[in-house]
C-alpha cells in the first residue's frame, strides 16, 4: 500500500486551542509524506476545508488536527460524509475517547482500572444544583483533586484543587473549554504513556515501549510540562519493576480495543505509587507528531523512524 | 515481543538510544531549560484573528504618524546620506541618535552624558544584555509583581531567580523591598539588580511614589545594587505632576558629579514614536556600560542605522508653532490615550460594575483589572476569544511562577479605537456573566459551608445570585447585538 502514490491532503491548525501543536504536527508530517514520495496538498482547518477537499480530490486525508473537531469525531464524520479516506479512529470512537467522562464508564464497564471520577454538565450547576453535591464528591475523591475539562486535550483548564474551597473557581475555570466537567481522584504516582498501532492485516494491534514522563520540579505534575521541551524528561523505554511494562502494554491494547481505536492512538496511564497498579487516564486518538511528541518516539525507540510511521498512519485509511 | 514491530529500520543502522527530541536535548544549553513555550502562549496566538478585538497588544498606536511624513524623512535618508544609512554603525549608536536621546531624556527633567549612552535594538535589548552582563545563573533579580510580562522570557533565559515584590497603588513598597533583601542576604542569595518600571507600571499602570522613588535609590546606595529603571512611558503622563527618574535622583544623592551611579535606565522610541523603528537604549555608569557595548557586539553589532538616520531626521522637524515635532506628536499621543483611557474605564465602571477593581492610570497604555478571585483569567480569555471574540493578557503571564495573578488581566487603551473598547469591554463582561452567575450558584452551597470565603470576597458574592438570570440570555441575542454593533 505505501508503494503507492497518492494525493494527501494534510489537515492541520483548525480553531482549537490546540492549533499551534497541530500546525506543528501537520507540517512535519507534510514533510515525511513528500519523502515518501506523496503529492501533499496542506489544508489548514477553516471555513474553506471542505470547499478545498472537493475542490482538491484527495485520495485520502491524513488528520494531525488536535483538539476539537478534529479529535472528537466532527472532522471524521464529515470525511465519511464526502466519501473521503482518512487517517485514524472513526467518529464513534473519537467520541468515545475524547469525552473523557465517557471513556470512564466504558472502562469500569469493562473492568479497567481508572481513577475514581464524578462528572457533570454546566446545566447541572445551574439547574440541578450540583453545589449540594461537592461535600460528598469532596469525601470521596480526596484532595487534591484533579479538575478537568471532559473534553480538551490541551494542558488549559486542568487544575488541581488542593482544598473544597478551591474546588468551585476550578470547576468554573474546567467549564470554560467544555460543558462537561471531569473531578477525578488525585493518584500520586508514575506518569506512562503507551502508543498502540494496528498490526499487519489480521494481526493483532501493536503497543510500543512505554515512555515515563518525569516532570522537572513541581510541586504537583504540571500538565503544561508535557507539552514542553525540557519541563519533562522523557524515558523511553520506560524503566519499570519486573511485569510492569507487559501489564501496561496489555491494558492499553485493552483500551484501544475497547473504545474501538483504528490504526494509532496514545493510552495514558498512571502507576499508582501507593498500591504498584496501573490505572488508566484517558486516550488520545490523534496523538502528537513534533519533536517533543510521544507516539513518535516510542515508534523511535522500536525502530520505527518517523517516515514509516507516517506511512503506517497512512495506511490505516485503507484498513478500515 | 511488542517491541520489535517493524523491520523496517534497516537502513538506519543501530537502534537510535533516543528520539530525536533527546538528541537535540543532549546539544541544549542547560539555559533553555527556563526558556519555554506555554498552553497560554500558544492561545494567546490565536487570538491574532481579523474579528477578534484584541486588548491584548502592548501597542501604541502608529496609525497617527502622518504617511507623508513618514516618506519625506526617508527621502531625506535616502538623498543625503544612502550609502552610510546601508552601513555598518557603531556599537554604541550614531551620535545624531544619541543627540536625540538626549533631547527626549532632557523633556523629562533628566541631563544625561551622551557617552554613558548606548543605543539598542528596542528597550528590550536593554533588559537582555543588562541580564547578560550582570547574571549568573541563580543570581537573583528583584521585580514588581506583576511584572513586564516580556521580562519574564529573558529572565528565565539567563538562569535568573526572580522575586516579585506585590506592588500597591504607589508602586512598589520599599520597605517590603527591605525584608525581601535581608530575607535574601540570610539566605546567602545574591540580588543584583532591581528591577522596576517607575512610571504607568507595565501591567500594573501604577506609578511609584516620589518618597518610595528616593528610597529606593537610598537603598541601592547602602546595598550596593544595581536598579534598571525601565521608562518606556514616562512621557505619556496625561494628567497629574511628573515625577523626577530614578536616574536623575541617583545623580542627586549619591552620583559622582552629577551622573548616576546604580541606575541603569532603559528608555524607547517604541511608544514616542514606534516600535518599528525598534530602537530603545541604555544610559549606565561606564563600567557597566562598557559591558553592555561587549554583550551588544556579540547580539548584532549595533542597531539599524536605517533607522538611527530616520529618527535623526525626525527629530530635526518643527511643529508650526516652531516646537519640535517629536514633542507636538508625543503631546497628540498625550490626548489620545487620555481619551482612551477615559473610555475604558468608562466602560468597565459599566460593564465590570461591583464585583472588580481595576488601576486608574495617569499615564501610559494599560489598565490592570482584577475580578473576584476565583475567576481564572488564562480559562476566561479561552472563553472570550471563541465566544465573544475579545482578547486580553492573562494576569498568571505576568508572574514567573505563571500561577499567581490569576483573576487580574491586562488590558490595552492605547492602541484600540474607542468603539473597539467599548465592545471589548462589553464582550468581556459577557464572557464573565455566565461563570459569574456558575460560581455564585456553586458557592451557595458546598464551598460555604466547606469554609466561608474571607468577607470581601463573600461582599463581592453577594449579588452574585441574581447574575445567574443572565444566564438564560439567549446567546443568539447576545450574537445579534455584537453583530449590530460592528462597523
Amino acid at each position: 500500500m505505501t508503494a503507492d502514490k497518492r494525493v494527501v491532503a494534510v489537515l492541520k491548525g483548525g480553531g482549537s486551542l490546540e492549533r499551534t501543536v497541530s500546525l506543528r504536527s501537520g507540517a512535519r508530517a507534510e514533510a515525511a509524506l513528500r519523502r515518501l514520495g506523496h503529492e501533499v496538498v496542506a489544508i489548514d482547518a477553516g471555513q474553506d476545508m471542505l470547499e478545498r477537499l472537493l475542490e482538491t480530490k484527495p485520495d485520502v486525508a491524513f488528520v494531525a488536527l488536535h483538539g476539537r473537531d478534529g479529535e472528537d469525531g466532527t472532522v471524521q464524520s464529515l470525511l465519511e460524509a464526502i466519501d473521503l479516506p482518512y487517517t485514524g479512529s472513526d467518529p464513534g470512537a473519537c467520541m468515545r475517547c475524547t469525552d473523557k467522562a465517557l471513556a470512564k464508564y466504558l472502562m469500569r464497564e469493562a473492568g479497567v482500572p481508572t481513577p475514581e471520577w464524578s462528572t457533570f454538565k454546566e446545566s447541572a450547576v445551574k439547574d440541578l444544583g450540583v453545589a449540594a453535591a461537592l461535600p460528598e464528591i469532596g469525601a470521596k475523591l480526596g484532595f487534591p483533586m484533579v479538575v478537568k475539562p471532559a473534553s480538551q486535550g490541551s494542558a488549559l483548564g486542568v487544575k488541581f484543587a488542593r482544598e473544597a474551597e478551591e474546588l468551585p473557581g476550578a470547576i468554573v475555570g474546567a467549564l470554560s473549554y467544555h460543558s462537561k466537567v471531569l473531578l477525578e481522584r488525585y493518584v500520586q504516582g508514575r506518569d506512562l504513556a503507551v502508543s498502540v498501532l494496528d498490526g499487519e492485516p489480521g494481526a493483532e494491534p501493536v503497543a510500543l515501549p512505554v515512555i515515563e514522563a518525569i516532570p522537572r520540579d513541581e510541586e504537583f505534575y504540571n500538565y503544561e510540562s508535557r507539552y514542553e521541551i525540557g519541563m519533562t524528561t522523557f524515558v523511553c523505554p520506560a524503566e519499570l519493576p519486573d511485569g510492569v511494562t507487559e501489564r501496561a502494554q496489555e491494558l492499553a491494547r485493552r483500551v484501544y480495543a475497547l473504545l474501538g481505536c483504528h490504526g494509532f492512538a496514545r493510552v495514558d496511564l498512571l502507576l499508582d505509587a501507593a498500591s504498584g497498579e496501573l490505572t488508566v487516564l484517558e486516550t488520545n486518538v490523534v496523538p502528537g507528531l513534533t519533536e517533543t511528541s510521544l507516539l513518535p518516539m516510542a515508534a523511535d525507540a522500536s525502530e520505527l523512524f518517523f517516515d514509516e510511521l507516517i506511512a503506517r498512519m497512512l495506511d490505516s485509511a485503507f484498513t478500515r | 515481543m511488542d517491541r520489535s514491530i517493524s523491520p523496517g529500520g534497516g537502513g538506519r543502522g543501530a537502534r537510535p538510544t533516543a528520539h530525536e527530541l533527546a538528541r537535540y536535548e543532549a546539544l541544549f544549553a542547560t539555559r533553555t531549560r527556563g526558556m519555554k513555550s506555554s498552553a497560554m502562549r500558544d492561545m494567546m496566538a490565536l487570538t491574532e484573528r481579523s474579528d477578534v478585538i484584541s486588548l491584548a497588544g502592548g501597542l501604541p498606536d502608529t496609525s497617527t504618524f502622518p504617511a507623508e511624513l513618514y516618506a519625506k524623512l526617508m527621502s531625506e535618508v535616502a538623498a543625503s546620506d544612502t550609502a552610510r544609512a546601508l552601513q555598518y554603525g557603531p556599537t554604541e549608536g550614531l551620535h545624531s541618535t544619541v543627540d536625540c536621546i538626549v533631547q527626549v531624556m532632557a523633556a523629562e527633567g533628566t541631563s544625561i552624558d551622551p557617552g554613558e549612552v548606548i543605543v539598542t535594538t528596542g528597550g528590550q535589548q536593554v533588559i537582555d544584555l543588562v541580564c547578560k552582563t550582570l547574571i549568573d545563573p541563580g543570581d537573583v533579580i528583584v521585580a514588581e509583581a506583576p511584572t513586564y510580562p516580556g521580562a519574564v522570557p529573558t529572565f528565565s533565559a539567563y538562569q535568573a531567580q526572580v522575586e516579585q515584590i506585590e506592588m500597591d497603588s504607589d508602586g512598589m513598597p520599599i520597605d517590603e523591598l527591605e525584608r525581601v533583601l535581608d530575607r535574601l542576604q540570610s539566605e546567602g542569595r545574591r540580588p543584583k539588580f532591581i528591577y522596576t518600571i517607575p512610571n504607568f507600571q507595565n501591567p500594573g499602570g501604577v506609578t511609584m511614589s516620589l518618597p518610595r522613588r528616593r528610597r529606593l535609590v537610598e537603598v541601592a546606595h547602602e546595598r550596593e545594587l544595581l536598579i534598571l529603571e525601565d521608562n518606556p512611558y514616562g512621557l505619556l503622563r496625561y494628567e497629574g505632576e511628573a515625577l523626577p527618574t530614578l536616574h536623575s535622583l541617583d545623580a542627586e544623592i549619591g552620583g559622582r558629579g552629577g551622573a548616576a551611579d546604580l541606575v541603569i535606565y532603559l528608555g524607547t522610541f517604541s511608544k514616542i514614536l514606534s516600535p518599528g523603528v525598534r530602537l530603545g537604549w541604555a544610559v549606565a555608569p561606564r563600567p557597566v556600560l562598557e559591558k553592555l557595548n561587549l554583550g551588544k557586539q556579540g547580539a548584532d553589532l549595533c542597531s539599524s542605522p536605517v533607522t538611527q538616520m530616520f529618527v535623526a531626521e525626525y527629530f530635526q522637524e518643527r511643529a508650526r508653532d516652531g516646537r519640535p515635532l517629536w514633542l507636538a506628536y508625543v503631546e497628540e499621543l498625550r490626548e489620545l490615550y487620555k481619551r482612551r483611557r477615559d473610555v475604558m474605564v468608562g466602560a468597565l465602571r459599566e460593564h465590570f460594575g461591583e464585583t472588580a477593581h481595576w488601576t486608574h492610570p495617569e499615564g501610559g497604555l494599560f489598565v490592570w483589572a482584577t475580578l473576584d478571585g476565583r475567576i481564572d483569567t488564562t480559562d476566561l480569555l479561552a472563553q472570550a476569544r471563541e465566544k465573544e471574540g475579545v482578547a486580553f493578557v492573562p494576569g498568571r503571564s505576568a508572574y514567573m511562577d505563571g500561577r499567581r495573578g490569576s483573576s487580574s488581566m491586562r488590558l490595552n487603551f492605547a492602541g484600540v479605537p474607542d468603539e473597539d473598547i467599548r465592545e471589548g469591554i462589553a464582550r468581556i463582561a459577557r464572557t464573565l456573566e455566565p461563570d459569574a452567575g456558575l460560581l455564585g450558584t456553586l458557592l451557595g452551597g458546598a464551598a460555604s459551608r466547606a469554609g466561608a470565603p474571607p468577607a470581601e470576597e463573600r461582599e463581592q458574592a453577594a449579588p452574585e445570585p441574581g447574575l445567574a438570570d443572565v444566564v438564560e440570555l439567549p446567546r443568539r441575542e447576545q450574537g445579534a447585538r455584537r453583530r449590530s454593533q460592528d462597523r
